[in-house]
């Protein structure tokens, strides 16, 4: 019977369609181009989208969209989204090692080190939303009759170019230092590696994490970098996975509205991070009152 | 009673401040390495009084071979300089702190010649302030193992440091204390109208026994500053200054490992809300414009008042302004001074009539000129839309533009209309509102129903076009740490 033949076939598996994540959706390029990626040994692994500059205009409009909430939303609530994403993460961990192992070479017991390594930085930064704020900011002793107090604040909307090699400890490590503190990302994937970068959006949209806060675009990194590093509505950038001449064709056009530039630098993503990417993209307010004296009549200043 | 009788009622006699006090040479150098010298080029430029045009001495101007050698000097100097201990460095900046404050009535008086700010100021806040921060960061020299840095944070090596001329003294304080605390050592370019206070406090090094080489100034003009920032050998750009050369600096060292912060332009809103306390808000008003003839980075120049008090807070706001006094920046009386250039005068002329032009209503308060000099009245316009060109772009003079509101909502979107964020100011009694709105507003500083106030211990900077990095407080240290 035929039926007894189908069985012995293997099954054919149903392939992902990879796309961009932009705004809590996930849509193709608006240009409608993909491009290859390949494992380490040269195998087809998917068709990516090659992201335009307007999808990085759209990825801007879409982050700046989701500043307010996010920034607004208090420092426990934005901890335990980012916790959330770590039990997300901790529950697709077979895939995103195998996605880990075939985009980096590793053996499947290296990838996942690497994935156990990106949840627990997860971990790392959902603790850290309430307490950057008494670690980097505080009242100030001035020498008169004032209240001063200086807190951080998140910059805005960050443009984050992926680190290229770590395609996944090193992604997450760029992008949880950025949102923790309330800013929002448009995020790069690493150009060769980018199936990680994709599937960690569909991590963050089942995480609770407003649309918009993280957005990530695949192609090729200088060309969705350039209109990102001189949009006037990007207010920072992180130049992690740009090579020394575009680093520093990136920068300039950064000046144009005085981005914060944080500059690449080597990191060893295993070890514990420091707080640097998050003071990067802080910016300290400093609010006076007058404390005045107290009178007959109460206080007066 | 009109407005102009009842400033006539007032009449105050001079009361001016000896200027003998100060003893300004007919030449001066460049130090480099602990001595004066000449510029290799030998060019000297002139600086002048601001109120009279008197000319007070000639200074050499520094060039690319002078840039050279201070940055040479300041390079020798470091290694030993590093390497004291905290405690020595410390006790060198407490040294100068003390000597400034001595000095404080001569440099105050030098300062109000050379820049043209009322004597008041530089006597009651430059000054004060000046000797103030070197006060701090002493303190901090021999402390940074504790300032959240990590252990052991180290300097950078040669901070090549741009200041203007608003606050000459002040603004290098703000540069050279942290700097020299941190273990760093200095090449500063003051600005080419306000060299002398820079070179008197070479002096005041002298006098501190600082070692040769640690502090590097030059007196010099805009190719100076872009020859400094561009040097390689310089590990830290610290520029005070216009938005448009911070934007050309940042260019300048995209690609190098130097470290930088840039201290910007600002239009800061200052908002009054319905039930302010008027007078002390016409006092803030007053203080967040005038102060320094409105020459102030973080001026409060767009005035947001509540509509329902608009008349009110405006008839207020003239009378006062009537009673100020312009005129010789020596009296003690005096509130209002010069401005601190031809140049400067003539650009905020320009911008005032481009108010009128645009349609704006200019007003002034009866106010006579000297004839010699660079002279601005106290000028308000009303009836400004956000689009008015006094509305948008840094004025940097006695000009204020005054726009209203309706709502908490509005002022706010108003106030953060601008690519610049240094500033704001709140005035109101509901303490919710002032940290709503605070909350809400995208400056760096905010002061709530104050204006103006500065401390060393106080982070000072800007968001988005107004510039990044803090100067001041402990956030100060981190422009001059590698960290």
């Amino acid at each position: 019977m035929s039926d007894k033949t189908d069985k012995t076939e293997p099954r054919l598996s149903v392939f992902k369609t990879y796309k961009l994540y932009v705004g809590g959706k996930f849509p193709r390029s608006e240009s409608g181009r993909v491009y290859e990626v390949t494992d380490s040994k040269g195998n087809w692994l998917a068709n990516v989208p090659l992201s335009s500059r307007k999808d990085a205009r759209d990825a801007v409009v879409a982050a700046r969209k989701a500043f307010g909430a996010w920034s607004g939303a208090t420092a426990y609530n934005r901890g335990q989204i980012l916790y959330r994403v770590a039990e997300m993460l901790e529950g697709r961990r077979e895939q995103f090692v195998r996605e880990v192992a075939d985009a980096e070479g590793l053996s499947k017991a290296k990838a996942a080190a690497v994935v156990d390594a990106a949840v627990d930085r997860w971990v790392w930064y959902a603790g850290w939303t309430d307490k950057i704020a008494q670690v980097v900011g505080g009242g100030n002793p001035v020498a008169g009759p004032f209240f001063n107090l200086s807190s951080p604040e998140p910059t805005g909307v960050v443009a984050v170019l992926a680190p290229q090699e770590s395609s996944f400890l090193g992604l997450v490590s760029v992008i949880a230092p950025v949102i923790a503190t309330g800013n929002t990302a448009v995020v790069i994937a690493s150009e060769k590696s980018p199936l990680p970068a994709l599937s960690l959006g569909e991590v963050l949209a089942t995480s609770d994490l407003p649309g918009g806060v993280v957005n990530v675009l695949s192609g090729r990194t200088a060309e969705i970098a350039a209109p990102l590093a001189a949009h006037q509505d990007v207010n920072a950038i992180d130049l992690a996975g740009a090579d020394e001449a575009l680093a520093k064709e990136l920068e300039i056009a950064a000046a144009d509205n005085l981005k914060r530039v944080l500059r690449p630098q080597p990191v060893d993503f295993f070890a514990t991070p420091g707080i640097d990417r998050m003071t990067a993209f802080l910016e300290t307010k400093t609010v006076w009152h007058p404390t005045g004296s107290l009178g007959a009549s109460g206080s007066s200043y | 009673m009109t407005i102009e009788k009842r400033s006539s009622a007032f009449e105050y006699a001079p009361a001016p401040e000896s200027r003998s006090i100060v003893d300004i040479a007919p030449s001066y150098g460049l130090f480099i390495d602990g001595e004066f010298a000449e510029a290799a080029d030998g060019k000297v430029f002139k600086t002048v009084s601001p109120s009279t045009e008197e000319v007070l001495s000639e200074v050499a101007q520094a060039g690319q071979a002078d840039v050279d050698r201070a940055v040479q000097a300041a390079r020798r100097a470091f290694a030993k300089w590093s390497a004291l201990p905290g405690a020595e460095r410390a006790k060198y900046l407490f040294r100068i702190a003390r000597i400034i404050q001595e000095r404080s009535r001569e440099l105050a008086v030098l300062e109000t010649l050379d820049n043209g700010k009322p004597i008041k100021e530089t006597r009651d806040a430059d000054l004060p302030l000046v000797a103030a921060h070197f006060f701090y960061y002493a303190g901090w020299a021999d402390k940074l193992d504790h300032a959240g840095f990590g252990p052991a944070p180290k300097p950078l090596g040669v901070a090549g440091q741009v200041i203007p001329w608003n606050f000459p003294l002040l603004m290098l304080a703000w540069k050279i204390a942290p700097a020299l605390a941190t273990g760093n050592t200095v090449v500063l370019k003051p600005a080419e109208t306000t060299p002398l206070s820079a070179l008197f406090f070479a002096d005041v090094c002298r006098q501190a026994g600082l070692p040769k080489g640690v502090v590097n100034i030059l007196p010099g003009y805009g190719d100076a500053g872009a020859a400094l920032v561009a040097h390689p050998d310089v590990n830290k750009v610290a520029f005070t200054g216009s938005t448009a050369v911070g934007k050309e600096i940042a260019r300048t060292v995209a690609g190098t490992h130097k470290k930088l912060t840039l201290e910007l332009g600002g239009k800061g809103a200052n908002i009054v809300f319905d039930d302010a306390p008027i007078d002390q808000a016409v006092e803030g008003i007053v203080n967040g414009i005038f102060f320094n003839q409105g020459q102030v980075c973080c001026a409060g120049s767009r005035l947001l008042v509540q509509e329902s008090i608009h008349d009110e807070l405006l008839d207020s706001l003239k009378r006062r302004l009537s009673t100020l006094r312009l005129g010789d920046p020596l009296d003690k009386n005096t509130d209002i001074g010069a401005i601190n250039s031809a140049e400067q005068l003539a650009r905020i002329t320009a911008l005032a009539e481009r108010g009128e032009a645009e349609g704006a209503e200019r007003w002034s308060p009866a106010c006579e000129l000297p004839s010699s000099g660079y002279w601005f009245a106290p000028t308000l316009f009303t009836n400004v839309t956000q689009a008015h060109t006094i509305a948008r772009d840094e004025i940097f003079g006695p000009v204020l533009s005054v726009l209203t509101f309706r709502t908490p909502d509005e002022a706010v979107a108003k106030a953060n209309n601008t690519p610049y964020g240094l500033s704001a100011g709140i005035w109101t009694e509901k303490g919710s509102r002032i940290l709503a709105v605070a909350n809400k507003l995208r400056a760096g500083v905010i002061w709530s129903n104050t204006f103006n106030k500065f401390d060393p211990t106080s982070p000072f900077g800007g968001y988005k076009e107004s510039g990044f990095g803090r100067e001041g407080g402990r956030h100060g240290l981190e422009a001059y740490l590698d960290v």
